[in-house]
């Protein structure tokens, strides 16, 4: 249906003036468990335990953490080796240190080589490291890509346009329990002279889950097709 | 490394332990301290702490010959309690 097309008759196909179709209202009963969500919350704000601004405030702080605060973490690894050897024996504390609020989180940082290829999955529910990367993308949460990752985690890999030779080892983390895992992804060749802070616009979440890589500039590519 | 084995119980109720990986041989890859029993904690009784090890199996241990690639492997936690040390031979 083009989108320049506003007969009236559109409204009889259910069609808006645009010409996509009308969302249909979410006129549905509440289920069990949004009932027992509302209920506890009222509860808890009843007894004083909680009030509403809390809630929201606390929502708001979590839709601030985006991966930004991780491709921070990933630029200083590249940068100061001090960091990158304290990331890499206990992510939690460098990362707390380095100013983020991580909370309980207890973090292991794994670190892609030219040998080595890192994948993040948590096939029992959908653990991520939401305190450094805030929400996982719902791709990470579907069935799909936590029952096939462990599985054919090269097939994976090859939808999301990253296709490794079988020398490469690929190493799949199934976040089974208490840790949660940043995959610090391999420094892009030809990046050497940038600054930490221009490297930070290089880390992509996916590289961090270990569905893509950093991204290689655009003008070192530019340079390189340049005879 | 200590090699182990996932013990091929399949209890009813929640657990942390895939069901894919059970039966199957790994090495501890490292040991991360104790956390509470999350088999108690999911019904909110009093928790335990046990000891949880991060265990690497090759992916040829876990699939054998459906394996991607026998080579590439899958490091999972997995609570003492479920694992049992197998002797090298």
């Amino acid at each position: 249906m083009p989108h320049d097309h506003h007969e009236p008759e559109d409204i009889h196909n259910n069609l808006s003036p645009s010409g996509h179709p009308y969302r249909t209202d979410d006129d549905t009963p509440l289920s069990y468990w949004q009932v027992m969500e509302i209920s506890v919350r009222e509860l808890l704000a009843e007894k004083g335990i909680t009030t509403a601004r809390e809630i929201t405030a606390q929502i708001d702080k979590m839709d601030a953490r985006s991966p930004i605060n991780g491709a921070q973490v990933v630029a200083r690894a590249w940068c100061d080796p001090q960091f990158y050897a304290a990331l890499m024996n206990d992510a939690s504390t460098a990362t707390r240190d380095m100013g983020f609020d991580i909370g309980a989180l207890k973090l292991i940082a794994v670190e892609n080589t030219d040998d080595v290829h890192n994948m993040i999955v948590c096939t029992l529910c959908s653990c991520y490291p939401r305190n450094l990367l805030g929400l996982p993308p719902d791709w990470y949460k579907s069935r799909a890509y936590r029952s096939r990752t462990v599985r054919e985690p090269r097939s994976v890999l090859a939808e999301f346009g990253v296709t490794f030779p079988s020398s490469t080892q690929i190493r799949v983390h199934d976040s089974t329990a208490d840790m949660r895992y940043i995959v610090i992804p391999k420094r892009p060749i030809g990046t050497e002279n940038m600054l930490q802070n221009d490297l930070v616009g290089l880390v992509t979440r996916d590289s961090m889950i270990g569905t893509g890589l950093a991204i290689t500039p655009s003008t070192i590519i530019e340079e390189r097709q340049t005879p | 490394m200590q090699k182990v084995r996932v013990k091929p119980l399949m209890p009813p109720g929640h657990v942390r332990t895939p069901a894919y990986l059970r039966g199957k041989i790994g090495i501890i890859e490292r040991s991360l301290g104790t956390f509470p029993n999350p088999e108690a904690l999911a019904y909110g009784v009093a928790a335990s702490d046990l000891p949880l090890h991060r265990v690497r199996f090759t992916m040829s241990d876990v699939w054998e010959g459906n394996a991607e690639n026998p080579n590439d492997t899958l490091d999972a936690e997995i609570y003492e309690h479920w694992l049992e040390p197998v002797d090298a031979t």
